[in-house]
């Protein structure tokens, strides 16, 4: 027998020795078909200005911090005083997400836009997010050329542009929004949620931050 | 790891005459406690998140063979390779080859304690490939050929003086007039160091926190970032997960989510928290080319169906460890197994068989500090007691323990004797107690001397005295007779 | 006689004597043992809220010793002993969360499944109750009429806080006797490292950890430690007498019941 026959047979003389099989299998292609949420904390569910509010300041807990512009026009403004307030040379990698196109970059002639994926010599990386997360101030990135995964993890800085109406009360709601796009049962080939620049206890049970993936995470939200 | 769990009392001395591991251990309780309870406060729903968490696993194991199929259905759709491993052998020989076929020297490793319990490293290093582990504890003990004494703290034992010992001992490429004095040069160093490495191997190892029948993913919760390079920058994912990782949709993970961060590190939810489901697709402009899940077994199938099934409920936060009083003295090194700690004194005994672990379930006051923590409600104390009993059953209780035990509970069961013995007894003690009512050695009680006196019996036992209250209230004139 | 309802706060004030519940009394191999003065002061506090007091002759040990060394069968044949002598009572009350603890949370598990065994333990269980949690949340006290004047500290013993949940009960009826200060320790819910048999098979890491209770005891600057059982309080109490502290240490009770005039378990006082 193989391993993967062996291990089933065992699990299954436990599992199925009540002798419902039947009750078994409706059980579990109801849970993967109805996908129910269990509990939701209170904290997330919120109007929409309260929602924001929470957004911002839970990622500003976790150590990120943001800008906040009326148009996707401004974003290449916003991105710009970023690099000058820290010294950073007037160069960033983007994917090739449309809302990121028309960000307004023709308006920043000193700023060197490259495209694609990182190849770890990237200082700066913006990326658009498929959502937030008010509850826990996270931003949720779904891989593909739009935005490579890369450049979530290899730059110093990490700059991710949210819209206001894309910031969500809950983890839950991502899932929504995947099946919606995607189909239910599907996913990117990665996700990731992103809360706060990396960090690291391991020494001394200390946080600091900057460990292997961006030292800074800087969120600017789109009206 | 070579299995010491038996010497876990000669571990135990040593870590308590230890003052650099003393001092370590300290962090244990500053960097954990306080922050749990914090984080646990700010969310009123966490308990009745707790019991929601402890269904959800309860029904996964009830029906785990079909989330399984289900499972690798969707792996195999997203285009990964699933491969199913019995025992920590046939795991180690699948991953070999994979590396094999990948032509890599090197492999990349996120942190993941299931590689340890195979002994993935020593194995992948036997046979000509470099394992490089990229967390920082995990590399940190990697440098110094140590095994992790905490599941998600793996260097917690270690002083940052001792890390730049090895970091100069090591990394002798750099500048030796460096300044390594602060934690934060040394993350720095690492960082440097480690950037390298990410681009040289052609396969990344990860674990997993869940695996979701739902989609086929893999999930990995860390702070670093590293298992996300690790695991993106290679050609290669490997993931190795037990079977028990199984969560059957989306939103269980996003439930068990808010339980794992909080009860491991008290942050609401770690810094990257990366869904996997299978290779690199079309257009993709990175990720991993291939996309590989060892599925392992080594003994949980077998705990299904026992008392020791609500083990599997696990989520490996460390939360237990950290509010032991046990670990706290003496550290993860000391109980001499992968898994140390409330968890571990379960865990080991039905991975590696009571009778070379037998000490490490009995190496707990039952205080229920950890399953007051647990965010998944494992009744640890419980499954420590069923481990006690399988020893007590087969004879493996030591005989000194075994004995006096025996010699107690015969008085135990027979009150009259008991009685008699403790009203001739317990005065003739009263009165060696001497005038301080007290004992600072005492034979038989050494145990209890050798770091503490023994307060004296007042005198006559309390039954003596009752009996003699109740017949003085039956027979007032016997008061004055006495 | 049907004693079975649960005594209001009025009847427990003026009691009935025809009515008064029947309390049995479960003194602990302990306290039988080394500190009779423990079971008068909750003879003492029992019959001052209202009850009758009984004293099974028939009384050893809860079992614990056995039930945690793995060893079942004679777990079973002491608690079949105990529910035996003590079930015919209103109440059966443990001047100890741990025994208290074990005759109510793990008799019945003990017996899950004995179709003749399981409902006694159960119905057993229900009746009994830790001593100061009997007085606060059975019949109602709010003040034991006790005078003493200390600065004290309270240590929460691992099985009444995490078994039983009694935490604000023995601080509620300490902050009605006059003349007491509750000075709380850091940690006072951590564990004092007795652990039963734990202590002496791990004398090294119990000394280890009762070494921590103990700095945190003398943190508090208070000039009495207390507790609610007798196990934990001869580990602390031995451990601050070793290391020459002052600090005077004593059962809950005691204080309670106003009987302080024996001697200490440990220490002089200031």
């Amino acid at each position: 027998m193989s391993a993967r026959d062996s291990i089933l047979a065992r699990i299954r003389k436990v599992n199925a020795s009540g002798g419902d099989e039947e009750g078994r299998r409706q059980a579990v292609s109801a849970r993967l078909s109805g996908s129910p949420r269990g509990i939701m904390p209170k904290r997330g569910q919120l109007a929409d200005t309260e929602r924001r509010e929470l957004f911002q300041a839970m990622a500003q807990t976790f150590g990120a911090t943001i800008a906040e512009v009326g148009d996707y026009a401004d974003v290449a403004g916003a991105v710009s005083t970023y690099l000058r307030e820290h010294n950073l040379p007037a160069s960033i990698r983007i994917g090739d997400d449309a809302r990121l196109k028309n960000a307004g970059w023709d308006g920043e002639r000193t700023l060197d836009v490259l495209h694609g994926a990182s190849d770890g010599n990237d200082l700066v990386a913006v990326s658009h997010a498929l959502a937030g997360i008010a509850e826990t101030g996270t931003v949720a990135l779904p891989s593909g050329a739009d935005n490579p995964t890369t450049l979530n993890f290899l730059p110093d800085h990490h700059i991710v542009v949210v819209k206001a109406a894309d910031i969500e009360g809950d983890l839950e709601s991502i899932w929504d929004r995947l099946r919606g796009a995607l189909g239910k049962g599907q996913m990117p080939r990665a996700l990731n949620l992103v809360t706060g620049p990396s960090r690291s206890g391991d020494i001394e049970q200390k946080i600091l931050l900057g460990a292997h993936g961006p030292r800074a995470l800087h969120l600017i939200i789109v009206d | 790891m070579e299995l010491t769990s038996d010497r876990f009392k000669e571990h135990a001395q040593k870590a308590l005459l230890d003052a650099q591991l003393q001092r370590a251990l300290g962090n244990v309780e500053k960097g954990f406690i306080g922050k749990r309870q914090m984080a646990a406060d700010a969310l009123p729903e966490f308990d009745a998140i707790r019991d929601n968490a402890r269904d959800i696993k309860n029904h996964t194991l009830a029906h785990l063979d079909l989330y399984l199929e289900a499972y690798e259905k969707k792996v195999t759709e997203a285009g990964g390779i699933v491969h199913w491993a019995e025992n920590a052998e046939q795991a180690r020989a699948i991953v070999l080859d994979i590396c094999r076929k990948a032509g890599t020297r090197t492999v990349n490793k996120g942190k993941s304690m299931i590689t340890e319990e195979i002994g993935l490293n020593d194995y992948l290093a036997e046979n000509g490939v470099t394992p490089v582990e990229t967390d920082l504890g995990e590399y940190i003990i990697q440098l110094r050929g140590e095994h992790p004494s905490h599941i998600i703290a793996p260097a917690v034992h270690l002083n940052k003086e001792q890390v730049e010992s090895d970091f100069r001992r090591v990394h002798t490429h750099l500048e030796a007039a460096r300044d390594l004095s602060e934690p934060a040069a040394l993350l720095s160093e690492a960082r440097q160091v480690l950037r390298q490495k990410y681009f040289e191997a052609k396969v990344g190892i990860t674990g997993a926190n869940f695996l979701i029948a739902e989609t086929g993913s893999s999930v990995i919760v860390t702070n670093e970032g590293n298992g996300d390079l690790t695991q993106t920058l290679a050609d290669v994912h490997v993931v190795v997960a037990s079977i028990e990782k199984m969560v059957p949709t989306l939103e269980d993970t996003a439930q068990i989510l808010r339980l794992l961060a909080r009860s491991a590190t008290g942050q609401d939810m770690s810094c990257y928290t990366t869904y996997s489901t299978g290779p690199r697709r079309k257009g993709d402009p990175d990720g991993p080319k291939e996309y590989h899940v060892v599925l392992l077994d080594n003994g949980r199938s077998s705990m299904l169906g026992t008392e020791y099934q609500e083990m599997l409920r696990c989520i490996r936060c460390g939360a237990c460890m950290n509010h032991c009083p046990v670990y706290q003295s003496v550290g993860g090194h000391a109980y001499g197994s992968v898994y140390p700690g409330p968890m571990g004194a379960v865990l080991t005994p039905s991975l590696n068989g009571i009778e070379k672990t037998g000490q490490l379930p009995n190496a707990s006051t039952f205080c229920g500090r950890c399953e007051a923590v647990c965010p998944m409600r494992i009744p640890l104390p419980k499954m420590m007691r069923h481990w006690r009993e399988r020893e007590f059953e087969r004879h493996l209780t030591p005989t000194t323990a075994r004995y006096g035990l025996k010699f107690w509970a015969f008085f135990a069961k027979r009150p009259k004797l008991y009685r008699i013995a403790a009203s001739f007894g317990i005065p003739a003690l009263s009165v060696l107690g001497g005038t301080k009512h007290r004992f600072r050695s005492l034979p038989f009680a050494g145990g209890w001397t050798r770091h503490r006196d023994l307060p004296a019996p007042q005198g006559r036992t309390f039954q003596q005295q009752w009996q003699q209250r109740e017949a003085l209230k039956q027979n007032p004139s016997q008061e004055r007779a006495a | 006689m049907n004693h079975s309802t649960t005594p209001t706060p009025s009847s427990a004030l003026t009691p009935d004597p025809e009515n008064r519940p029947r309390v049995a009394l479960f003194v602990t191999c302990l306290v039988d043992l080394f500190r009779p003065s423990v079971g008068f002061a909750a003879v003492k506090l029992i019959e001052d809220a209202g009850c009758e007091v009984h004293v099974p002759a028939a009384q050893t040990c809860c079992g614990q010793p056995a039930y945690n060394s793995g060893d079942k069968t004679d777990t079973r044949e002491i608690a079949e002993q105990v529910i035996e002598a003590f079930e015919g009572f209103d109440f059966i009350v443990a001047p100890s969360g741990s025994c208290g603890a074990m005759m109510k949370k793990h008799y019945p598990e003990l017996f899950a499944g004995d179709p003749a065994w399981e409902p006694r333990a159960r119905a057993f269980a229900e009746k009994c109750h830790e001593l100061v949690s009997f007085l606060t949340d059975v019949m109602m006290v709010r003040d034991t009429g006790a005078a003493v004047s200390a600065e004290v500290t309270y240590h929460d013993s691992c099985s009444g806080l995490r078994e039983l949940g009694i935490r604000d009960q023995p601080r509620k009826l300490l902050n009605a006797v006059e003349g007491i200060t509750i000075k709380e320790m850091q940690d006072p819910d951590v564990c004092c490292g007795f652990g039963g048999t734990f202590c002496v098979k791990y004398p090294d890491i119990s000394n280890a950890i009762v070494t921590k209770k103990t700095g945190n005891i003398e943190g508090s600057e208070a000039e009495m430690l207390l507790a609610g059982d007798l196990g934990c309080l001869m580990n602390m109490a031995g451990k601050l007498k070793r290391s020459g502290s002052t600090v005077e240490v004593r059962h809950v009770a005691e204080v309670l019941a106003g009987m302080t005039d024996t001697p200490p378990i440990a220490g002089s006082g200031k």
